[in-house]
């Protein structure tokens, strides 16, 4: 193997980027979440805008070394305005064979591959399935390939520390994060003073993580293996605090900040699902905004006591992945009849049954919208981006509170992990949410409505006057009491459609983004909104006539939407399912829809959709 | 409790107006057959409800599904008819909400302990100060007559023409199992008995389970008569009451001894066997309620009615809000700002 050691002789050119994507790839067990985490902090800190990626092996002990147990994360960032993970990476490191394997297929050609040498011997070899060195023959030859022994590095570096095997292995991930920095011109800072607060108890492997780093660094600057460094300007984001976030811990924040808005206490009912969990996790942290958690013995308990706190005046949520959506079905119907607030959160994953539970998909719409025993309708608001999921999921939050009704709020699993900054918001930037508990006993009838908004008022357990039963049976109009006449489930059925319904004069137009007439609306919902983006603004760039609609109410929709939809010549509409919206649509509206799907536990490139746009115009998809 | 919630709801957890048990009858029609055990227990409830001394608007009944669900729309309290086996899951919530609110489950074999079972184990294993009455009548009534888990072996029903090929649960023995803190069985045709077995359980600070034999008399009438009829019971049941020797019989001339851990009956006219020779019951022993719950399908025994066990333990909700009151003492109160300015930020300029 061809390593450089000398010392360098001339200085690296500088180079300026707009943009660039890289992937961190290694074992599950080389840490190359934290370190795509730490890139990302770091990037994000400098200005840049960007959005991130993480690609978990789907067993948590996968064999190591093995291609099933490789564990990615891939960061875009940029100068510009960054809404997409990056169809393809520029920059692979690869910890091992397998990973170099795994990842090598979503590098552009002409790419940089950074590899550990040590994770390519024999058995790493064996173990992923490759039967010749890729390092020694020419199958890697459209890439730049840099060679670097980062295991003996790491150990060379820590060699006076008396410090196991194990741990001095553990580092090595910290030795790609330091040559990657100084090849990116970042800042090591904020990584260091993570290292000190994360080992504040153990000074010594504190002290290992920052020697590999700074080794990683050094490294890069004194041997001549690079000699190109690249600058990514900040972007010009909208002045004001950021923090990088996550679509989950979004939601977590978005559902703590209803319910302080609105004056109620927040009540968590939830099992551990992938890829909800981190949702439980977050929430159960906020012991000081007074929210309660309640891990449940399975799903249905997890919605069951949710609806029980909402019966008491709390804002009762519920957090969990399609199937514990199906689990939970019943339960919704209750909470559509009883008519109180919930907001149940579906961070959608590949389907059916228990499917793909790390990998993301869009399949649970109709489930969403139609799942249910009974005509029993329920908001459905769906995020568009990991930001996004603070103002959705507070959104659903609000007309459940409004409305006295269930609301799904739809995310998936590249939202949930995926991240970008976020600027934060002002609190009385929030919209309004004020509840009121009814008090009066005086004329007090459980169903009775308010003309405007249709929903019953809240009279909660521990008013005088007002004892009186809820429950699953139909309620006669007004009274609430159980009524099984015929006339009166009709109007019933009708009312709680028309509560629904109504919701539609309490939500702000549907905007395009691009001209508002032309050739081709292509039209999404949900996480895919960063590649379809991407694919329009690029058409547009050529020349064509394409806009994009992007919806964040699916029921009730927007009223404005079918009159959008008659201003284009095409309406694409691609979806990660076999066209669940399109089915939507085209029942709703009448129109001519044109699905583009593909359901590969994938997001979507925007490439691909760029494709799908082109076909259309050029009549090839139809 | 948010503010919100505490502007409107009742401070006081001690009622200020007298109660009658009137008070607590609704408008509603009660529509149980005619004869039904549950018309018993809804009276004894609401007779005990006045001695509880707790505002009615802080009691909240809540059901699953099936005849005994039916309950929650005849007291004139808060009240939840949700869904099949799902109000241990519901009541959980209300309690947790709202540790202020006096919680009821009303259930039943059916709701309870088969399609409810396992919400039901998770809520006795909490702990969470929720009372529950499970009213047993070894049949599924509303669905007219199949068997259920507590129906003997062999039981011939709609579903089962040959004979159920099911063991039945033995609905005391799961709640001590399930880490129940308070467990006791009573009986619809004794309502002086089950008045004060409910009176306990609602002191009880955490979880009470209380099974309520109760006679369908539409599709398993007469199920419990051996134990409840005056002819037969002196001779079939025996009362469990704390500290005392269990002695029964009609002439109070029989008892209860142990060898090792097992239970047998001795005649304290045998000249053998005097009372001493007797087991002392202690509702705070454990070990003694498991060998007293056993007994329960064991022919040769008499069934044990009364109060098992009732010890202390912490109860989940209390943790609960001890734990949020402690991290919100270590760093005060969270507001919309300090949660929107959480987190690794920097600013844009
Ligand atoms: S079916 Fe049986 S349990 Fe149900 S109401 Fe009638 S008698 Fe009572």
């Amino acid at each position: 193997m061809n390593e450089i050691n000398e010392e360098r002789t001339s200085l690296p050119v500088t180079k300026s980027l707009d943009e660039v994507t890289i992937r961190f790839a290694g074992d599950s067990g080389d840490g190359m979440q934290l370190t795509g985490m730490q890139f990302t902090n770091t990037s994000a800190v400098m200005g840049n805008d960007l959005s991130t990626l993480p690609d978990y092996p789907a067993e948590i002990r996968a064999p190591q070394g093995t291609t099933s147990g490789v564990s990615g994360f891939q960061v875009h960032f940029g100068s510009t305005k960054i809404n997409t993970p990056g169809d393809q990476c520029d920059v692979l490191v690869a910890m091992n064979a397998a990973a170099l394997k795994v990842n090598v297929r979503s590098l552009v050609d002409g790419g940089a591959i950074i590899v550990n040498t040590d994770g390519f011997d024999d058995k790493n070899l064996r173990l992923s399935g490759y039967t010749a060195n890729p390092l020694l023959n020419d199958s890697l030859s459209r890439f730049k390939v840099y060679q670097v022994d980062i295991s003996k590095l790491t150990e060379l570096a820590l060699q006076d520390m008396n410090l196991t095997s194990k741990i001095v292995d553990r580092t090595k991930n910290f030795f790609a994060l330091g040559m990657m920095y100084w090849m990116y011109n970042r800042t090591p800072d904020s990584t260091v003073e993570w290292i000190d607060a994360k080992f504040k108890n153990k000074p010594d492997i504190a002290e290992a993580n920052k020697r590999v780093l700074k080794a990683g660094w050094n490294y890069a600057e004194t041997t001549e293996i690079f000699n190109v460094r690249y600058e990514v300007k900040a972007a010009s984001l909208a002045p004001g605090k950021y923090r990088n976030i996550t679509g989950n811990s979004a939601v977590a924040l978005g559902l703590v900040a209803a319910a302080e808005k609105a004056g109620l206490d927040l009540f968590l009912g939830s099992y551990p699902i992938t890829p909800a969990s981190e949702i439980l996790h977050d929430l159960s942290s906020f012991k000081r905004y007074g929210v309660k958690t309640f891990q449940a013995e399975d799903e249905i308990a997890g919605i069951a006591s949710a609806i029980g706190a909402s019966f008491t005046g709390a804002l009762g949520v519920t957090t969990t992945s399609g199937p514990g959506v199906a689990l939970k079905t019943e339960a919704i119907g209750l909470a559509v009849m009883v008519e109180l607030p919930l907001v149940i959160v579906n961070i959608q994953r590949g389907g059916p049954s228990t499917g793909l539970p790390t990998k993301t998909e869009q399949s649970d719409l109709l489930q969403a919208l139609y799942g249910r025993n009974g005509e029993a309708p329920v908001p459905v608001i769906a995020a568009a981006t990991p930001s996004d999921c603070f103002d959705a999921v507070f959104e659903a939050a609000r007309i459940a509170i409004k409305y006295m009704t269930p609301v799904m709020f739809m995310s998936d699993g590249y939202l949930g992990n995926g991240s970008e900054p976020w600027k934060l918001p002002k609190p009385e930037d929030l919209p309004d949410i004020s509840p009121t508990f009814r008090t009066d006993p005086n004329g007090f009838l459980a169903y009775a409505r308010d003309e405007k908004t249709l929903a019953r008022q809240w009279a909660i357990p521990g008013t005088p006057g007002l004892e009186h039963r809820i429950g699953g049976l139909e309620k006669q109009d007004k009274t609430g009491f159980v009524n099984y006449e015929p006339e009166n489930h009709d109007t019933m059925v009708r009312l709680r459609a028309a509560k629904i319904a109504g919701i539609v004069n309490d939500i702000p137009h549907a905007t395009v983004e691009g001209n508002d007439r032309g050739d081709v609306l292509v039209v999404g919902w949900g996480g895919t909104y960063g590649a379809l983006r991407t694919a329009v603004e690029s058409q547009r760039a050529k020349g064509h006539a394409v806009s994009h609609l992007h919806l964040r109410y699916i029921n009730p929709l927007q009223s404005n939407v079918g009159e959008i939809l008659t201003k284009f010549k095409h309406i694409l509409v691609p979806e990660i399912n076999l066209g669940q919206l399109i089915k939507v649509l085209r029942e709703r509206f009448l129109v001519p829809a044109i699905g583009y799907n593909r359901v590969a536990g994938l997001p979507f490139m925007s490439s691909e959709i760029e494709q799908a746009i082109e076909d259309v115009l050029g009549g090839k998809l139809v | 409790m948010s503010k919100l919630v505490d502007q409107v709801v009742t401070k006081d957890q001690a009622a200020t107006v007298k109660y009658t048990s009137k008070d607590f009858q609704t408008n509603q029609d009660v529509r149980w057959c005619p004869g039904c055990g549950d018309y018993s227990i809804l009276a004894q409830v609401q007779r005990i409800m006045p001695d509880l001394n707790i505002p009615r608007e802080k009691i909240v009944f809540v059901s699953g599904i099936g005849c005994s669900s039916r309950f929650p729309y005849y007291m004139d309290t808060y009240g939840f008819h949700s869904i099949h086996g799902r109000a241990t899951a519901i009541a959980s919530g209300v309690k947790l909400a709202r540790p202020d609110l006096s919680v009821w489950i009303v259930t039943g074999d059916g709701d309870g302990l088969s399609i409810g079972g396992n919400h039901m184990i998770h809520l006795m294993r909490r702990n969470i100060n929720v009372n529950i009455m499970l009213f047993n009548n070894q049949i599924y009534g509303l669905t007219k007559g199949q068997y259920s888990p507590t129906s003997e072996f062999g039981k011939v029903t709609k579903s089962t023409p040959f004979g159920s090929i099911d063991y039945p649960f033995n609905p005391a023995a799961l709640a001590l199992g399930s880490g129940c803190s308070f467990v006791a069985r009573s009986m619809d045709r004794d309502p002086k008995h089950m008045q004060s077995v409910l009176k306990r359980a609602a002191e009880h600070v955490g979880t009470s389970f209380v099974e309520i034999y109760q006679n369908c008399n539409v599709f398993n009438d007469g199920a419990f008569f051996q134990l409840t009829e005056k002819e037969t019971r002196d001779e079939n049941v025996i009362y469990l009451e704390h500290d005392k020797p269990l002695v029964f019989g009609k002439d109070r001339d029989k008892g209860l001894k142990l060898d090792g851990f097992t239970p047998s009956v001795v005649d304290l006219k045998d000249g053998i066997h005097s009372i001493n020779d007797l087991i002392v019951h202690n509702e705070h022993d454990s070990t003694l309620a498991f060998i007293l719950a056993n007994m329960t399908y064991n022919q040769a025994l008499p069934r044990p009615i009364g109060i098992f066990q009732s010890i202390e333990r912490s109860t989940y909700d209390h943790e609960m809000t001890a734990q949020i009151a402690r991290e919100t003492a270590k760093k005060g109160r969270g507001t919309l700002a300090t949660l929107l300015n959480s987190g690794e930020t920097w600013e844009i300029q």
